[in-house]
């Protein structure tokens, strides 16, 4: 007999053991005379039931975990392959809440399709958004996505249709289209997932970009941190360009366009889009000042398109089935969908997609299930390391580009990092401030000097020393960092150091608390 | 693991591959560290002939970068996660554990020469905290058992 299993070969299932369960089912598959298709796809995003096996039977796909190498012969016995009764047996995938109350737009195929199969991408949608965009002019495609409300999923959340607009309206015989991929905030890994588990979505973005902005050269800038989706965009690339959807006729069109991957080298500033474009030059990686605009001049002083991997992303399905269709989901000016990622301290953890607006609180609580150390929630931190960390006090704020704003925090990349009670926030503030130590590129002064005094107040705020003078001295520093800084690392470390200070000021005190950590 | 030795010939051939590229500098660097574990400080110069770059600039540019080593490894380098989701899970203990276990700090290796100790911020295995890579291979859900025993099967 035969029988087709789908594994996830995503990086964070390989963490987890998911090699390690593919090899142990070939092995008992070939002891027991059955001929096994095994496909190793991206991963549903559904973490704590990873390595999560998928079996194809009569009734769909049927999933079972989290399985472990030593629990491969007890599921073969119990009919594994025909889907039959387990402990570990989950069901149908998409039964599963955490996903059934999701809506998958950008990540529609991460965890089905093979993510290097041109057929498989074909028969599950792909490319047709790049089909429709090749039946379009260029302002067409740029207005098209102007309307479906796309802001960068970065974290800066500007309108990424203006962005191409300027491009197009911008002369120049060689322009650029840059794929940030420098997915650096501790608490995301939604640009990971699409990387390694359906790379020809950003692939057909990209292009999709080139040609609305008339750039026939892409870069992906990838962080090194991530080897193994390095090298699923580079295998995913040369598939596109054997199959003629790069190269110098995308799709048979008269438009070239192709895309080659770079990778950094563990500067987190780089994410920081004209850091990312002095590294991409083979610099340092130093903040520019703007203007100019990258859209004016960017990559090599050209016309250059700079997104974040969800937003290219993001794009092809708004071409294939319309920029109305995109907007409809959302609220205020946040439209469209956000892959929010629950990380952490947190029961279920993973990506969920869903539209704007569900508040904090459904996310943590309903969603997450709270905390993987069953304590109460005490602090969670939303948008990376330059993210506010939020008490369960504003648990109600919807999760929304400006309603986030309106409280003194950011979405950020969509990253929500979970802490239980026994977090202590004054060293999270400290950490805050070493993190922009460490990274800070050194151009501007609030944040090369900023950060350093500011970890050595705290450190006093913590040794009890003239607390309340040093606690206004923080927030005078603070204040300068924001207002002063070229870019958002130092100009954001004051959110995580402000939110902590103001809701959790305890924190700060000669508590008995601190006074045991100590 | 790259052998720590280098030689001048394969790193000019190194630099000759990549030199035409639009922004050749991290490309280099990486294949030079790719292929000797390092940047060794004596490519600097080759680098910056190539480049038509001066050596303070190159000087400058591999230095800017974290990854970069000035120095040969050990046989395996450990990259434990420093960053909030790890630390939400426990992350600051395991890497005080972790640094006893090898009495090494930071970027050091231990003092037979089998393992370097390096701090990464993240590894996007932020669902499955606490988290390292070993030798480029992910590893999640750590706590101080199952890293003494990943650290002590490397270095057998």
């Amino acid at each position: 007999m035969t029988a087709r299993v789908y594994i996830p070969a995503d990086s964070g299932a390989l963490a987890v053991g998911a090699d390690e369960v593919a090899t142990a089912l070939v092995a008992a598959a070939r002891r027991r005379n059955v001929v096994l298709d095994l496909v190793r796809t991206g991963s549903r995003g559904l973490y704590w039931l990873e390595p999560m096996v998928e079996v194809e039977t009569k009734a769909g796909r049927i999933a079972y975990g989290p399985v472990g190498a030593d629990d491969v012969e007890g599921l073969l016995d119990a009919g594994l392959l025909q889907g039959g009764g387990h402990a570990l047996r989950i069901g149908r995938p998409e039964e599963v809440p955490f996903l059934k109350r999701q809506t998958r737009l950008t990540f529609a195929r991460c965890g089905i399709t093979d993510p290097l199969s041109i057929a498989d991408y074909r028969a599950h949608g792909g490319f047709v958004g790049l089909e429709r965009a090749l039946a379009l002019a260029p302002a067409a495609i740029v207005e098209e996505v102007v309307q479906s409300g796309l802001r960068g999923r970065g974290g800066a959340g500007f309108p990424t249709g203006i962005k191409w607009r300027t491009v197009l309206q911008t002369d120049g015989a060689q322009k650029y289209i840059v794929c940030n991929a420098d997915e650096g905030d501790s608490g995301t890994f939604a640009d990971r997932m699409i990387m390694e588990g359906d790379p020809l979505v950003l692939i057909e973005g990209m292009a999709i970009a080139g040609i609305a902005t008339g750039a026939s050269k892409g870069y992906v800038y990838i962080r090194s941190e991530y080897p193994h989706a390095v090298a699923a965009m580079a295998a995913a690339v040369a598939a596109a360009r054997r199959e003629g959807y790069l190269g110098p006729a995308v799709a048979g069109s008269a438009h070239p366009f192709d895309i080659e991957i770079r990778v950094g080298a563990g500067a987190y500033v780089c994410g920081e889009e004209t850091a990312l474009l002095d590294s991409l030059e083979g610099k340092r990686g130093m903040v520019r000042a703007k203007p100019p605009l990258p859209a004016h001049r960017g990559l090599f002083g050209k016309p250059t398109v700079i997104n974040n991997v969800i937003s290219f992303a993001s794009v092809p399905i708004i071409l294939s089935s319309g920029a109305a269709f995109y907007r409809d989901f959302g609220m205020g000016r946040s439209r469209g969908t956000m892959p929010i990622q629950l990380a952490g301290n947190v029961k279920r953890g993973g990506l969920f997609e869903a539209a704007f607006g569900l508040t904090l609180g459904e996310l943590v609580d309903d969603i997450a299930g709270g905390t993987a150390s069953g304590r109460p929630v005490r602090a969670v931190q939303v948008g990376g390391p330059l993210g506010a960390y939020f008490p369960r006090a504003l648990f109600d704020t919807p999760f929304d580009y400006e309603a986030f704003t309106a409280r003194d925090g950011l979405i950020g990349h969509g990253g929500i990092v979970v802490f239980d009670d026994t977090v202590d926030m004054a060293r999270q503030a400290r950490f805050a401030m070493e993190f922009c130590a460490v990274e800070s590129c050194g151009k501007c002064t609030p944040c090369r000097i900023g950060s350093t005094r500011g970890a050595e107040v705290i450190d006093r705020i913590r040794g009890g020393e003239e607390r309340e003078a040093n606690i206004a001295l923080v927030e005078d520093l603070c204040n300068t960092m924001k207002l002063g800084s070229l870019c958002a690392l130092g100009g954001f470390t004051p959110y995580p150091v402000m939110s902590a200070l103001k809701h959790f000021p305890e924190d700060f005190g000669a508590s008995p608390r601190l006074a045991a950590a100590e | 693991m790259p052998s720590p030795s280098w030689s001048k010939e394969r790193a000019e051939a190194i630099i000759e591959a990549h030199r035409r590229r639009e922004g050749a500098a991290l490309p280099i660097l990486h294949a030079l560290q790719e292929a000797f574990g390092y940047v060794p400080e004596d490519t600097v110069p080759l680098i910056a002939e190539a480049l038509n770059l001066t050596r303070a600039e190159v000087h400058g540019i591999v230095t800017f970068y974290h990854d970069f080593r000035h120095a040969p490894p050990g046989r395996h380098v450990l990259k434990l996660c420093r960053a909030e989701a790890c630390q939400s899970m426990g992350g600051d203990a395991l890497a005080e554990a972790a640094q006893a276990r090898l009495q090494a700090g930071w970027g050091e290796t231990t003092g037979d020469g089998s393992l370097t100790l390096e701090p990464v911020y993240c590894l996007g295995l932020c669902a499955c905290a606490p988290a390292a890579m070993l030798d480029g291979k992910p590893v999640g859900r750590l706590d101080a058992k199952r890293l003494a025993a990943l650290v002590d099967g490397a270095r057998r």
